[in-house]
C-alpha cells in the first residue's frame, strides 16, 4: 500500500468515571513516514486528546504492554506500521475477553492469576541448589528445543483476546497460561508436572480448547501456544494411562574450572547489586 | 482430574468408534470387494446377511462396544458444548445427572436390544 497523507484513527474510548458506555471517536492525523499504530496514538494524545489512555512500555515489540484489537486483530500497536493495515482507517479497540480498565487498557489480573496458578517457574526436590547453586542443571540443544518457543512469550495477552473459548469459558486458563505450564512441563531441568497436574488436570486444563488456532496466528512473537495445549492434552493422556514417566530432572553439573577469559574479552564489571 | 480421566476415555472412545465405524463401512459399503460376513451373494442389507451376522457373539458384542463408546463420546462433547454456554455450578451438576442418566438408559436399552436380536436370531 502506498503511504496515505492522513489517517483515521477510530478509538474505543471508556472512562469508569463518566458512568457512560464506551463510544468510538474517530481522530486524523497526518501520516509521518515509519509510523507505527503506537506512535500515531502518541501523536494523538500529545495533540488532540491528553486524556487517551494506553499501556506500553519498551516500543520494540519485547514487554508486551501495548497488545490491542488493530483493526480486527490483536496485536502489538508497536510493532504494528500504519501501511500494512491497508488502509487509512485504524480501528483501535482495547483486547477482547478482558474487562476494560479505561480507553484501551485491559485488565490482564485474571490472565495473570491463571498464569500463577500454573506455577510457571523450575521445580525440584533440591531447592537447596536452586537457591545456593554450586553448578549448573546440565541440558542438551534437543532437550532445549523441547521448549525455546515457547518461552518467547512476552505474556501480551493477545492469544487471549483471539481465543473463541475465553470468550464464553470464565473457567478456561487461556492460551498463555496453558503454553507457559508446559513450557516447564518440558523442561528436562524441572520436575513439577505432578504439582501441576493438580491444577491442569482439572476444568482449568486444557480440555475446552476446539483447536481453533487463533491463538497461535495472533501471537506477534511466532509462539505456537495450540500446538503447546494439544501436547499437554496427549502428555495428560499418557498419565492418565499410566504411559507417562516424568524425566528425572537434570543433574547439577559443577562449574566449569579449566576455562580461561579470551584475552579480548574484557572482564565483567563488579555486580552492582 | 475428573476432566483427565473424562477425556482420556473420550479419546479411547473415539479410536473404538473408528474401528468399529470402519468395520461397520467395510461391511456395508466395501461388500463388493471385501463381502465379509455376507453369505453367498445377498446384499449387506438382506434378510440372510442380517440374521447371520446377528448370530454371531462377535457381532452382539461389538453392537454393544460401539453402542457404548458412541453414547459416551458424544453425550461429553454435548456436555462440553452445554458448560461452554456458562451455567451456574447447580445446572452443570443437574445436567451431569441428566446426561448420565440419560446415557446409561440408553446403554441398557441398546444393549438389550442386541442381546434381544442375537436370541431371536439363533431360535430362527
Amino acid at each position: 500500500m502506498t503511504a496515505p497523507v492522513n489517517v483515521t484513527f477510530r478509538i474505543r474510548r471508556y472512562d469508569p468515571a463518566s458512568q457512560q458506555p464506551p463510544a468510538w471517536e474517530d481522530v486524523t492525523i497526518p501520516y509521518t513516514h515509519g509510523m507505527t499504530v503506537l506512535d500515531g496514538l502518541r501523536v494523538i494524545k500529545e495533540t488532540r486528546s491528553a486524556t487517551l489512555a494506553w499501556r506500553s512500555s519498551c516500543r520494540m515489540g519485547v514487554c508486551g504492554s501495548c497488545g490491542m484489537f488493530i483493526n480486527g486483530h490483536p496485536r502489538l500497536a508497536c510493532n504494528t506500521q500504519i501501511t500494512e493495515l491497508g488502509t487509512s482507517l485504524v480501528t483501535v479497540a482495547p483486547l477482547p475477553n478482558f474487562d476494560i480498565i479505561r480507553d484501551l487498557v485491559p485488565d490482564l489480573r485474571p490472565m495473570f492469576d491463571a498464569h500463577a496458578a500454573l506455577m510457571p517457574h523450575l521445580i525440584r526436590d533440591d531447592v537447596q541448589e536452586m537457591y545456593e547453586p554450586t553448578g549448573e542443571y546440565f541440558q542438551t540443544p534437543h532437550e532445549l528445543e523441547q521448549f525455546l518457543q515457547f518461552s518467547y512469550c512476552i505474556k501480551c495477552g493477545c492469544c487471549m483476546a483471539a481465543c473463541p473459548t475465553m470468550a464464553t469459558d470464565p473457567a478456561y486458563s487461556g492460551p498463555m497460561p496453558l503454553a507457559q505450564s508446559h513450557r516447564y512441563n518440558v523442561d528436562s531441568r524441572d520436575g513439577g508436572f505432578g504439582t501441576r497436574k493438580q491444577v491442569l488436570a482439572t476444568e482449568k486444563g486444557p480440555w475446552k480448547c476446539h483447536y481453533a488456532g487463533e491463538c497461535s496466528q495472533a501471537c506477534p512473537k511466532g509462539v505456537d501456544p495450540a500446538r503447546a495445549i494439544q501436547l499437554m492434552k496427549r502428555q495428560l493422556v499418557f498419565d492418565y494411562l499410566r504411559l507417562y514417566k516424568q524425566p528425572c530432572p537434570s543433574k547439577v553439573v559443577p562449574k566449569p574450572t579449566e576455562m580461561k577469559r579470551r584475552a579480548d574479552v574484557p572482564e565483567a564489571p563488579a555486580p552492582t547489586l | 482430574m475428573r476432566d483427565q480421566r473424562l477425556w482420556t476415555w473420550h479419546v479411547l472412545a473415539g479410536l473404538v468408534i473408528l474401528v468399529f465405524l470402519g468395520l461397520h463401512m467395510t461391511i456395508m459399503h466395501l461388500d463388493i470387494i471385501f463381502g465379509f460376513f455376507n453369505p453367498g451373494d445377498a446384499k449387506p442389507i438382506d434378510w440372510v446377511s442380517v440374521v447371520g451376522r446377528a448370530r454371531m457373539g462377535f457381532f452382539t458384542v461389538s453392537y454393544v462396544v460401539l453402542l457404548g463408546a458412541a453414547l459416551f463420546h458424544g453425550l461429553y462433547g454435548l456436555r462440553n458444548i452445554l458448560f461452554e454456554l456458562g451455567p451456574a455450578r447447580g445446572v452443570k451438576s443437574a445436567l451431569n445427572v441428566v446426561l448420565t442418566v440419560g446415557g446409561v438408559g440408553l446403554f441398557v436399552f441398546g444393549a438389550w436390544a442386541a442381546w434381544t436380536a442375537g436370541v431371536l436370531a439363533r431360535s430362527l
